[in-house]
């Protein structure tokens, strides 16, 4: 995709644009329509082309003090009066203060005889008499082509159109000619594209397996860049509503801000802290494994903070999301009272997807919430394809990222497995993705969550199970087995068992403790029976010792004597 | 060819009124300025009402050049057209009117030419 922002303003000299006001319509077009230029507006019949063209200048004659003209060849001007007050167009007011002037034209067929030569000199008079009497810088004329209609020769017509045209760019008006569109693709019944050649758009009014959507295209516009998409747009209670969502840029701004998912044990898996502020955060899981849960805790969180929120509820009426929120200690009602959190509940296949886009995109520029929640965007799936639902996804994101708005989608994917892959493929445009899904051991089943990807923050990798209970959402931590993550009394079971065995471990080191004091014991004695021994023994030795001492004593004396005795036996011989 | 300038339509109108006195034709022819077509047309409708409907005709003629915001009244887009006031019902030819036979038709008279 070519870089629109520098090719805008390298055109922008060659092309001046006049803004319409019509909200998003500018935005396409990277300013307006040209400047003192005729633009064209095709369309079927109901498209909106004489709303487009009357939008065009009401606002230029409110918003940007440039009066109007509106020429009517069709609807008399208390009709158009009538039609547009509705869309809060106040023609007659604008009328009185010579802001705008209604110049119906009207033709008659019936009435008129051709003969011979003649040139449309009385509308260029009669449009130059408007233009001046309130000296307008816009016209518009609806429906020009019903000239055709009203008179034969098409061949003059055609040379005065050519006139015209010239002669409204010399006038310096900025011109929008309506005209319907012609069959067999060609833009407009009577080739008013021929003449008409610096902006064309289309409005479209398609319908696609019963839901109508509206669309604005810009075929053409010489001289400048446009957005080249189809864009949906609204007729609302304010006039036109063109949305501007396309993925033409990434370049919106990254937030470092944290903001809390309602869940301080998810807090705590994303880093301790919570999502980015202006994220896309996807919670995708079977039916009944707590998205909504998730979604609405997050909401009620944002609400706490003080901020917006604009919870588009696909499935549940809001009451029914009150009351259930209530039963997992969710009070939604404070924050419903302190006009914090709007509730949009609807059947997606109340719109085409493209008004959708366009409905949320209208909500959310009323409301000006930080956070949106839309639960679940799968049901979305019922009015479109994946390839629809994915680029209607990718710009809804853009479009709120591109506002800083921290948006949260749930998805239900198709039971029975253990999906990745997200219905519509979205992951891509998803910052944060948390997955829930069923864990079915013992006979019962239960709720795990992980974060499958969490852009741009430490996130855990645990596998948790998610309960929901009256006293809120609590993440417990994993067991983490052999036979994976545990849940539910499957986690109780193995908790006790845990526990059985340290207890047994408890024990056996105990009884080893006392065993081994035994042994101790056991050879304390041993060493006190031999010491008594010894001791018994040196007795002994003691007691041998003193007899021979004695013995000895007696044996010396004895020999003495025997000594004394054997001397005087020797003295005697 | 008559020249047709700010004041010689009045002078026509009025000599047609003096000539046709209470009108039971009344024509209104609108014209952008000098042009060829107008001045056609004028001559062409003068020469015809004569003809068809001599002493009985006011013709109006009604330069939008300098009355513009008369364009309205009687719807006129075309130069040079031709209304037929009355009688009524109102009638329109648009054109020079040099195709004689369309502007009898066109005002009703080829059956009273006919007659």
């Amino acid at each position: 995709m070519p870089d629109f922002s520098s090719e805008a303003k390298m055109n922008l000299p060659a092309v001046v644009k006049c803004p319409t006001g019509i909200a998003g319509f500018d935005e396409i077009t990277y300013g307006g329509l040209p400047c003192g230029r005729p633009t064209l507006v095709a369309g079927n019949a109901g498209a909106g082309k004489t709303l487009f063209a009357m939008e065009f200048l009401v606002r230029g004659a409110t918003q940007f003090g440039e009066n109007g003209v509106f020429v009517s060849f069709e609807e008399s001007p208390d009709e158009l009066a009538k039609n547009v007050a509705s869309l809060g167009f106040d023609l007659h007011t604008l009328e009185e203060e010579n802001k705008l002037v209604i110049e119906h034209i009207r033709i008659e067929r019936s009435e008129i005889e051709e003969t011979g030569e003649y040139d449309l000199e009385g509308l260029f008079i009669r449009l130059e008499f408007a233009i001046d009497s309130v000296g307008a810088r816009r016209i518009a004329l609806d429906t020009l082509e019903s000239l055709f209609g009203g008179l034969p020769n098409e061949g003059i017509l055609r040379a005065e159109l050519r006139r015209l045209f010239r002669w409204l760019k010399s006038k310096g008006v900025t011109a929008v000619i309506t005209a319907e569109r012609g069959a067999e693709g060609t833009l407009t019944r009577h080739g008013l594209e021929e003449y008409v050649s610096d902006c064309v758009i289309v409005l479209d009014n398609r319908i696609v397996e019963q839901v109508a959507t509206r669309r604005l295209r810009v075929v053409k516009y010489r001289g400048s860049v446009h957005g080249t998409n189809e864009y949906p747009f609204l007729i609302g209670e304010n006039g036109f509503n063109v949305l501007p969502i396309t993925s033409i840029g990434l370049d919106h701004d990254a937030s470092t801000e944290r903001i809390s998912t309602g869940v301080p044990d998810l807090d705590e898996m994303l880093g301790g802290k919570g999502y980015y502020r202006g994220s896309s955060v996807l919670i995708s899981g079977t039916a009944g494994t707590g998205k909504s849960s998730l979604a609405v805790a997050f909401a009620k969180a944002a609400c706490e903070r003080g901020e917006k929120v604009l919870y588009l509820a696909f499935e549940e009426a809001p009451r029914q999301i009150l009351r259930n929120m209530r039963s997992i200690d969710i009070d939604l009602a404070p924050c419903l009272e302190k006009n914090l959190l709007k509730i949009s509940a609807y059947r997606p296949t109340t719109y085409g997807l493209e008004t959708h886009l366009a409905v949320i995109h209208k909500l959310v520029k009323e409301l000006g919430p930080q956070v949106v929640i839309i639960d679940p965007i799968t049901n979305f799936l019922a009015i479109g394809t994946n390839q629809e639902i994915k680029s209607m996804f990718t710009r809804l994101v853009d479009f709120l990222k591109g506002d800083g708005i921290t948006s949260l989608f749930t998805s239900l994917t198709s039971g029975g497995g253990y999906e990745e892959a997200t219905e519509v493929g979205i992951s891509s445009v998803i910052d944060t993705w948390i997955l829930l899904r069923d864990v079915e051991i013992g006979g019962e089943r239960n709720r795990a969550l992980h974060i499958l990807k969490s852009r741009g923050m430490p996130h855990s990798n645990q596998v948790r199970e998610f309960i929901l209970s009256n006293e809120g959402i609590r993440l417990v931590d994993a067991y983490l087995g052999t036979a994976g993550v545990l849940t539910g009394s499957a986690r109780l079971a193995q908790e006790t068992r845990e526990r059985a065995t340290v207890l047994e471990r408890e024990q056996e080191m105990e009884s080893r403790r006392n065993a081994l004091e035994r042994r101790r014991q056991m050879k304390q004695a041993q060493i006190a029976a031999i010491e008594a021994e010894f001791a018994a023994d040196e007795d002994e030795y003691n007691r041998m010792t003193a007899r021979e001492g004695i013995r000895l004593k007696a044996v010396q004396t004895e020999r003495e004597a025997m000594g004394r005795s054997r001397k005087s036996e020797e003295e005697k011989s | 060819m008559p020249g047709v300038n700010d004041e010689r339509p009045e002078n026509m109108t009025d000599e047609a009124t003096d000539q046709a006195g209470d009108a039971e034709w009344e024509l209104r022819l609108y014209v952008a300025g000098q042009t060829t077509k107008s001045i056609t047309a004028l001559a062409n409708l003068k020469k015809l009402a004569e003809e068809h409907m001599h002493g009985k005709y006011h013709i109006e003629v009604i330069d939008l050049m300098q009355e513009p915001q008369r364009a309205r009244t009687n719807e006129v887009i075309a130069i040079p057209t031709l209304v037929r006031k009355l009688p009524e019902p109102i009638r329109k030819i648009i054109g020079d009117l040099s195709d004689k036979e369309r502007v009898l038709v066109g005002l009703e008279l080829k059956e009273r030419a006919g007659k």
